[in-house]
């Protein structure tokens, strides 16, 4: 079920150089979060190091604190194949297994990490995940058809059955969208305000409206200047970051003045 | 005007161009295609159904008949015995590098070494092969296949690492993260994820890596010595294999029976060209049999 976290003096580095810092906030369960920003200010990154796939990057580390159900994420003891397990992702690029077929890719996360399953049991996951991610009906004639075959935007939803499949808690999505053209981008982005009810969402955007279309709460990253590490700048309610926001750069940039 | 001087300027250039690879095409096709074409014309003949079925025992001891049997069969056990030994050690260091070593020092050692035995002289591996054959037996004069497929794995190997290693880095990194995002462990995502992404090229570089010792001669002419009928035990005796046969054969064509040992020097030599052909036609099939589908 869907799960707060809670982020406190988060500081993100690859090797020595501080990408991110100082980030505190807490994402609310069952809400979506936007998270806006000009490029390379650490959006993604931060992102990345909500379900460590940060570290997979040679030298990549974090400081600080994230806490999700009372367990902090970055406990010795806590392995990050758990945690991705229970916090799933979406990328940029739909990204579906070239070597499976659509069903495959739908089972790919409860296969390759569990027991076997009954064709039945696997039967009714992929339909269950599939009509989560509203595609059922386009491609439930071509389940054997390689995931590649579909078309970007089929294969973003695809993506996101594949996710939703292992039942997360909270899933991420890295600009879902961006790679996508508008029809796609609105089933989407529907999808997304489905999925709410079931999971805590956080997105990834350069689409300001979009933000404002599917998110209940904003955060804006932004740099001090070029080369310093980037940092929340502020986090509130979207109605309010897109009206009365509380620091003046929040809506120079919303307003398209800056950055 | 200076506009169409200079098109027509440009229209020689792309004509002396074209003309230069042209040119240097056929002067590298020339010499494969005669090698091909005397190879066949002379080797044709030779090839009978008694040629390939029969090997240098009996009849042939007197200088009539006699075929080459036994070192295709020695050809073929000695390479197969190299590519168990050299393969899983190969795509493991090829895994390791490009999955798990990346970037760290050792990595950066193992590629070094990796490149120094892609340099070893294929009579250094033979002589290596000997060595540690002389030891383990205690034979000063070791005989045996399993010396002959340790040479030849030793050759394999950095050609199989080095495949491997290049089609294990087309292997998208998304489709990595996407595995990892899954909650799937890193040796699954190796296993499941990536090598099946790979296997395409795997297998052919594989085979490739096989079609090359295929033909090695010096190595095996130090450790498997000769035999004249087929010899399946890799562990005793000299096994005859067909790039040993052509030589040994040639050197009797100044004797008495020239003309026969001509015949099975060609025969034998086509034969060898047919078998690295067919792995390198197979490498092919089997590379796009195993390429991941697009579906379009």
């Amino acid at each position: 079920m869907a799960t707060s976290i809670d982020i406190s003096d988060l500081d993100i580095y690859y090797g020595d150089f501080l990408a991110v810092q100082g980030v505190n906030m807490t994402i609310r369960a069952g809400a979506v979060t936007a998270l806006i920003g000009p490029s390379g200010c650490g959006k993604s990154t931060f992102l990345r190091s909500l379900n460590r796939l940060h570290e997979v990057v040679p030298g990549a580390r974090v400081e600080g604190k994230i806490v999700i159900d009372g367990e902090s994420l970055y406990d010795p003891s806590v392995d990050p194949v758990d945690v991705r397990r229970r916090i799933g992702m979406v990328f940029q690029r739909p990204n579906p297994f070239p070597t499976m077929s659509v069903y495959d890719n739908v089972l790919a996360g409860v296969r390759l990490n569990t027991r076997r399953l009954p064709r039945s049991a696997a039967d009714e996951i992929v339909e269950r995940s599939l009509r989560g991610a509203h595609l059922w009906e386009e491609v439930k004639d071509r389940l054997d058809r390689p995931g590649t075959s579909l078309s970007g935007g089929q294969q973003q939803r695809l993506c996101i059955a594949r996710a939703i499949a292992v039942e997360p808690e909270v899933l991420l999505m890295d600009e879902p969208c961006s790679a996508l053209d508008p029809i796609s981008t609105a089933a989407i982005e529907d999808l997304v305000q489905q999925l709410k009810a079931d999971y805590t969402i956080v997105i990834v955007t350069h689409n300001m409206q979009q933000a404002a279309r599917v998110s209940d709460d904003t955060g804006f990253f932004n740099l001090r200047a070029a080369g310093q590490p980037g940092h929340l700048v502020e986090f509130n309610p979207t109605r309010k970051m897109f009206t009365d926001p509380d620091d003046p750069s929040t809506e120079a940039y919303i307003s398209g003045r800056f950055g | 005007m200076s506009g169409l001087a200079l098109s027509r300027r440009r229209r020689l250039t792309d004509r002396l161009v074209a003309a230069l690879m042209w040119t240097t095409f056929a002067v590298a096709m020339a010499p494969l295609l005669s090698l091909i074409w005397t190879v066949v014309r002379r080797g044709a003949p030779a090839l009978t159904p008694d040629f390939l079925g029969s090997d240098m025992t009996g009849r042939a001891l007197l200088g009539e008949g006699g075929g080459i049997a036994h070192a295709i069969a020695g050809t073929v056990m000695v390479t197969l015995l190299a590519a168990v030994m050299a393969v899983p050690v190969g795509v493991l260091t090829a895994v390791w590098l490009v999955e798990y070593g990346a970037g760290s020092r050792l990595a950066s050692v193992v590629t070094f070494l990796v490149d120094v035995m892609t340099g070893i002289p294929s009579i250094v591996a033979g002589l290596f092969a000997f060595a540690l054959f002389a030891v383990v037996t205690g034979d000063p004069l070791p005989r045996l296949g399993i010396g002959g497929s340790v040479a030849l794995a030793l050759l394999m190997v950095p050609t199989v690492v080095r495949s491997v290693e290049e089609m294990l880095k087309l292997v998208p990194d998304d489709l990595r993260e996407a595995s990892y995002a899954l909650g799937v462990p890193k040796w699954r995502t190796v296993v499941k994820v990536v090598l099946p992404t790979a296997v395409a090229g795997i297998v052919t570089g594989v085979t490739l890596a096989v079609a090359r010792v295929a033909g090695e001669t010096a190595p095996l002419l130090l450790i498997l010595g000769t035999a004249r009928e087929a010899n399946w035990n890799p562990f005793d005796g000299g096994v005859q294999t067909l790039p040993v046969f052509i030589f040994q054969s040639l050197n009797q064509t100044s004797g008495a029976d020239a003309a026969v040992w001509t015949g099975r020097v060609w025969g034998a030599a086509l034969c060898l060209i047919v078998i690295v052909m067919v792995l390198n036609v197979a490498a092919r099939v089997i590379g796009s049999v195993f390429a991941p589908r697009t579906g379009k």
